[in-house]
């Protein structure tokens, strides 16, 4: 089967604009989790990264008129921008674009600056869309918090089916108070920078951010390149917010997506989690790493760099183990204190450098859904 | 391998109607309210589901959707949920908005994703299956097959659920379309829009 | 059976949309979650707001819901003790 590949790639976050820069944060140490005493739902304050749209028009006004745009659609915009940059010679006229939101511009919700309809998901792509002047319809995937995933996913498959050529994902969610309240009226948010798979995590942090990637059958044939090998969701059937106890849809997606790939647990090199820092959700990962023979891998979560980015957030995830493969690297799981969770993993605890072939990337989300994804390296020699 | 998908039996519930495979199950009065259609469709079908009353609006028109789709057959673990619409789940986001006012409401937030419908139908069914919610301005008859398609291919799913389940300022407009490798119709554009939209209407 | 608790059965059945359910039909030491009337994890949330919405009391600690909330009577005992409003 002719495989896809994960290009050119942008992430737009509190740490930086663009990839480069959030790796170098990163590799430092640094987090996008300030505190913030802004919200009339959090009056003792609550930690979170968010990007001021004052900077985000600095970079926007580059590229188009900043009052025109929500803040969402000017971050979508930024990230699709730098793949563009990085790829001129791309043919639009076969490119899909392929969007991954929980919430769209909700931020927007009950205020008149923009027309209405920009509170739809289908008219925040259009709006990116027409921006690039992508022909193809663009396609929107809004499944909860394994969204960024599942859209690299449906790029793959509606590659596949002949629908694109290739296809540029872009994820992004904001923190507006919709979610915050949200969250905090299910005790969620946690009243420090979040600490996954921890002894005294207390819940999620929010972020916001963007990212985009290209995904095609078309690599560089002279550089190591990734390839996307396959992905699996799964449902738990049991709560709708709640995860499951026994980790099972978790477990389901990643022990079928081995068996259909013919891949043993002890072949994968480096496992990104989901890592909320909710008790039951890294409970309940740890339960689900563990049936599926997981428990030995070197595994981290990315939530104390960014916060929970919901619609981003596995997206830049898949981004930045895209990277670890690439340069042979391993992010310490930041903020992890000792470990919580009744099994235990082998959490990443500094930066090193270990030689990487295999990842596989999972998430969970409201609705019970799970997805899992494997990654693979092709070296050239 | 596409061409031997078949739509099996489908379900709509617009202007007032419930319809399984084009023949009227439950009509609702004259300006009756959607929450009392939805109640009267789960009275009239005497389903015994008490999760229903928590439901938000779209959750419950899947999920009713779901249960008249599956009369009588119990369906296949490895049932994919394909899923689309227009508004996402934006009726319960103006409904949690205004709870935001005064005590903002855990149970109201929880359905401000349109995929909290596929996981309704899943524990319903115990669909352990793979999921996926889309959203489009209009059906897309197109995204559905490419989707399922590859979900078909790649030996994900035995057999899928297609649905557009879609509500916005109380309109509302529900299509499930259940996919196997028996049926009616064949699995494809065409037959998939005369479903969705039937002309005799 | 005091007002409280007829008003919080009330109330409970509204909040948490047990539209099958009557008050005749909720004991007072009945559990509310697990086996008794299977309340779930997000209902306990929106107990908490109801708490607070109708009574002023305001629950922060999970771990001390879960005492408060384990049936009608211990529900209405704490809030006589708390209640603000």
């Amino acid at each position: 089967m002719k495989r896809n590949y994960l290009l050119s790639d942008s992430i737009i976050s509190p740490l930086g604009f663009g990839t480069d820069a959030n790796l170098k944060a990163i590799r430092s140490g640094g987090s996008a989790l300030k505190f913030h005493t802004n919200s009339r739902f959090l009056k003792d304050g609550f930690y979170a990264g968010l990007i001021p749209e004052k900077a985000i028009d600095e970079h926007f006004s580059d590229i188009g008129a900043p009052a025109m745009f929500t803040k969402l659609e000017k971050l979508m915009i930024l990230a699709v921008q730098q793949i563009l940059d990085q790829n001129p010679g791309l043919e639009m006229q076969d490119t899909g674009l392929i969007i991954s939101t929980t919430k769209g511009s909700i931020d927007q919700l009950g205020k008149d600056e923009f027309p209405e309809d920009r509170l739809f998901l289908w008219k925040l792509a259009e709006v990116i869309a027409d921006f690039f002047q992508i022909k193809k319809k663009p396609v929107v995937v809004s499944n909860a918090c394994i969204s960024g995933a599942l859209a690299v996913k449906t790029a793959n498959d509606l590659i596949t089916a002949g629908r694109f050529l290739n296809a540029i994902v872009v994820a992004g969610d904001l923190v507006s108070d919709f979610v915050l309240s949200g969250f905090q009226s299910f005790q969620a948010i946690s009243e420090k920078p979040c600490r996954p798979f921890s002894s005294d995590r207390t819940g999620i942090s929010l972020g916001e951010a963007s990212a985009a990637i290209l995904i095609g059958p078309e690599a560089g044939k002279n550089e190591d390149r990734i390839s996307y090998i396959d992905a699996c969701t799964a449902n738990d059937a049991n709560h709708i917010s709640g995860p499951s106890r026994t980790g099972e849809g978790l477990y389901l997606s990643i022990s079928r997506l081995l068996a259909a790939n013919n891949i043993e647990p002890e072949e994968i090199d480096y496992l990104s989690a989901h890592g909320t820092a909710t008790e039951f959700n890294d409970e309940m990962e740890a339960i689900a790493f563990n049936r599926a023979g997981l428990e030995k891998v070197p595994v981290n979560s990315f939530k104390g760099y960014y916060g929970h980015t919901l619609g981003a957030s596995a997206l830049i995830e898949t981004i930045l183990t895209k990277h670890s493969l690439l340069e042979n690297e391993l992010f310490t799981s930041l903020n992890f204190s000792e470990v919580g969770v009744s099994i235990p993993l082998n959490i990443i605890k500094e930066n090193r450098n270990k030689k990487l072939s295999l990842a596989l990337k999972t998430a969970s989300g409201f609705g019970g859904c799970n997805l899992a994804m494997l990654l693979k390296k092709e070296v050239y020699e | 391998m596409s061409k031997n998908l078949f739509i099996k039996d489908s379900v709509i519930i617009r202007n007032g109607k419930l319809l399984r495979n084009g023949k009227v199950v439950v009509q609702n009065y004259p300006d009756q309210k959607l929450s009392s259609f939805l109640k009267e469709i789960y009275k009239d079908q005497e389903l015994k589901y008490p999760k229903f009353f928590k439901m938000d609006k779209l959750s419950k028109l899947g999920y009713l959707a779901s249960e008249i789709l599956f009369q009588n057959i119990e369906p296949d673990p490895e049932t994919a949920l394909v899923f689309s619409n227009a508004a996402s789940s934006l009726e319960t986001d103006n409904a949690y908005a205004e709870t935001m006012n005064d005590f903002p409401s855990p149970s109201v937030f929880v359905y401000t994703l349109p995929n909290i419908m596929l996981g309704e139908i899943s524990i319903r069914f115990q669909l352990r299956s793979e999921n996926i919610f889309l959203v489009s301005e209009d059906f897309d008859p197109g995204l559905f097959i490419d989707y399922s398609k590859t979900l078909f291919q790649q030996e994900k799913a035995r057999e899928i659920v297609c649905g557009w389940v879609d509500l916005h300022n109380s309109d509302y407009d529900v299509f499930l379309c259940h996919i196997g490798p028996e049926g009616r119709y064949d699995f494809n554009e065409e037959e998939l829009k005369k479903l969705y939209l039937p002309t005799h209407e | 059976m005091s007002d409280l608790h007829t008003e919080l059965k009330k109330s409970i059945i509204e909040q948490l949309n047990l539209e099958d359910m009557e008050v005749s039909e909720i004991d007072n030491d009945e559990p509310l979650f697990g086996d008794g009337l299977g309340l779930d994890s997000i209902d306990a949330l929106e107990l908490i707001v109801l708490l607070e919405k109708d009574y002023g009391i305001k629950l922060s600690d999970p771990q001390q819901g879960k005492e408060v909330f384990n049936s009608i009577n211990t529900m209405a005992d704490f809030i006589e003790k708390n209640r603000t409003r």
